[in-house]
């Protein structure tokens, strides 16, 4: 078996430990994502869902537990910049324009002038913005912000993608060609994908996995495989096994919500 | 009618209505000229018209110039005069125009020269101070932004700073730096100005989106690059508010500080002089001079920061 992409053992995260508002968000989290995985993660709110994320992107720190990323400690990976993120809202820098935009990771990474261009036609291409390097953010519709978001985490083909509940904001007609693009976008890339999410159907449609979390303390209950055929198309959704699938899904996370303490 | 002409055309027109409501109000309640001069006596420090032909026929007209007459706004020159009596009119002169056939002739206003003069003088005092105190405002907050505990320790004194009457040190100032030297209005002007900048300068550093932090730093990126390329940037707004606060700050605190005495060429002493000599008109006319210099400090920090930040929600 390969090594994989993302390990992570024993983690717990306590938010104001020694406190009187301690909150133990995370608790003895292990988990294993093999390269080129499309794992969700679900569950109620407040479940640490994000914290996780956040704690395998080294942006917090776990209180006790290791997290490896292509075999270096989160903190080591950030720093070789192996993870591209995008949150809920775009978090686009408003003082730029769209290509400005892609090419920040490029800026701070010291790109050359050429492969910052060159990457930035490819990735607009590739989320099909073409038209918009010189817009700016604001002339945007929220789909296409997130588009651009999408862009900039990939401009420098980082191994992992950490996706904060990305298409939460968009209506669902808009979310589910983002889904769509983000599926294709995925194959073409081979990147690996942490997706939170609270939306059971986005979770089956784009996964190859969902790991289901209870409610705080967050501890993951369910680890479910999902085997649909891929690509993933319209077709997928009125495949009988989508929707056992999403039953499955819908009762680990009922389960849970159970064992709330 | 265009949208951006209507935009600028409604100001214009509640300045005419007031300025006719003053003038016949001051008129009809006969209001004295030491309590309120009329807006044309106040003008006619400034400007003047003269008319260089005859009079005209029709009792309308002459009787509006009559009234602008005995403001001292028209003054007509009598027949035959010889152009040789004429000549030091005309050095005043800074344009002529006729109206059906008569030639009037536009001139400076006894204290146009010398306002504008001490206007310069004024303003220049300003924008010395507005340098120094945003510079300074700037920097500290720079520095602030860098090291936490520099900020908690010195924005509660700026902020109590901030609500102080700062122009209570003008006396103090003028000992200081001497009552005739520019630099102790500068003084002021900076003094008023570094705290509104600063504080303004950190809020725009710190108050930072944390997504867009979070970003910056799975990016792995620096301190300085986090500073260059997100706080400074998302600061812009917060620094031009600080600007304009500045501005109009900086015109009020060179013209403040010099009623506690200053050279004689200075617009807060040529107001001074001029009401305790009861001659209010002009020193009416020196406050016009003052807020036409505010207003155009303010108008270019509106056209920079245009300039500088078109992507800004009030630009949209």
């Amino acid at each position: 078996m390969t090594e994989p992409t993302v390990s992570i053992q024993n983690v717990n995260k306590i938010f104001g430990q020694g406190t009187n508002n301690e909150v133990h968000a995370l608790k003895d989290i292990n988990l294993e994502i093999q390269p080129n995985e499309f794992i969700s993660l679900i569950g109620p709110s407040g479940c640490g869902k994000s914290t996780l994320l956040r704690v395998v992107g080294d942006l917090i720190t776990p209180t006790t537990g290791a997290i490896t990323v292509n075999g270096k400690n989160a903190h080591q990976a950030r720093l070789t910049r192996d993870y591209g993120m995008v949150f809920q809202a775009a978090t686009l820098y408003e003082w730029r324009t769209v290509a400005k935009n892609v090419q920040l990771p490029l800026e701070i990474m010291n790109y050359s002038k050429q492969e910052k261009e060159a990457r930035t036609n490819k990735m607009l291409a590739l989320v099909e913005l073409d038209e918009f390097h010189k817009h700016y953010p604001w002339q945007l519709s929220g789909g296409m912000q997130q588009r651009v978001a999408i862009a900039r985490a990939l401009a420098f083909e980082p191994s992992l993608l950490l996706m904060d509940e990305p298409f939460g904001a968009l209506d669902e007609m808009t979310r589910e060609r983002m889904n769509f693009e983000l599926l294709s976008i995925w194959t073409k890339t081979n990147t690996t994908v942490i997706f939170v999410t609270h939306s059971i159907t986005e979770a089956v449609f784009l996964s190859t996995r969902v790991a289901v979390m209870s409610a705080r303390p967050g501890r993951l209950v369910h680890d479910i495989k999902i085997d649909l055929p891929q690509p993933r198309d319209n077709d997928t959704r009125e495949n009988v096994r989508f929707f056992e699938l999403e039953t499955e899904v819908r009762e680990a996370l009922r389960e849970s919500e159970g064992r709330r303490e | 009618m265009s949208a951006r002409l209507q935009k600028y055309s409604a100001p214009v027109i509640v300045l005419i209505v007031i300025l006719f409501l003053w003038e016949g109000l001051v008129t009809v309640f006969q209001i004295e000229q030491f309590l309120l001069p009329k807006p044309t006596v106040i003008v006619s420090n400034l400007f003047k018209f003269v008319i260089l032909t005859p009079e005209p026929v029709a009792e309308d007209t002459s009787e509006i110039e009559a009234a602008l007459r005995s403001r001292g706004l028209f003054v007509s020159v009598p027949e035959a005069t010889p152009p040789a009596l004429l000549e030091p009119v005309m050095a005043l002169q800074v344009f002529q125009f006729s109206i059906s056939g008569r030639q009037i002739m536009l001139v400076k206003g006894a204290n146009l020269t010398p306002l504008v003069q001490a206007g310069l003088f004024t303003l220049r005092e300003a924008l010395g101070g507005f340098a120094i105190g945003s510079t300074a405002g700037i920097l500290v907050a720079l520095a602030t932004a860098r090291w936490t505990t520099t900020r908690e320790a010195l924005l509660p004194f700026a902020i109590a700073a901030n609500s102080m009457p700062i122009i209570a040190f003008a006396p103090i100032m003028n000992n200081w730096f001497g009552i005739d030297n520019p630099f102790s209005k500068m003084a002021i002007v900076a003094i008023m100005i570094f705290f509104p900048m600063m504080i303004n300068t950190v809020r725009g550093l710190t108050l930072v989106d944390p997504r867009s932090l979070e970003l910056m730093r799975s990016y792995a990126a620096g301190d300085f690059e986090i500073l260059l390329k997100l706080r400074i940037p998302n600061s812009l707004p917060y620094l031009f508010n600080g600007f304009k606060v500045a501005a109009a700050l900086s015109m009020i605190g060179a013209v403040v500080a010099e009623y506690f005495g200053g050279p004689r060429i200075a617009l807060g002493v040529f107001i001074t002089q001029e009401a305790a000599l009861f001659r209010f008109s002009s020193a009416w006319a020196a406050i016009i001079i003052a807020c036409i210099m505010g207003i155009t400090l303010y108008v270019i920090i509106l056209a920079v920061e245009r300039l500088v930040m078109p992507w800004h929600v009030s630009y949209r």
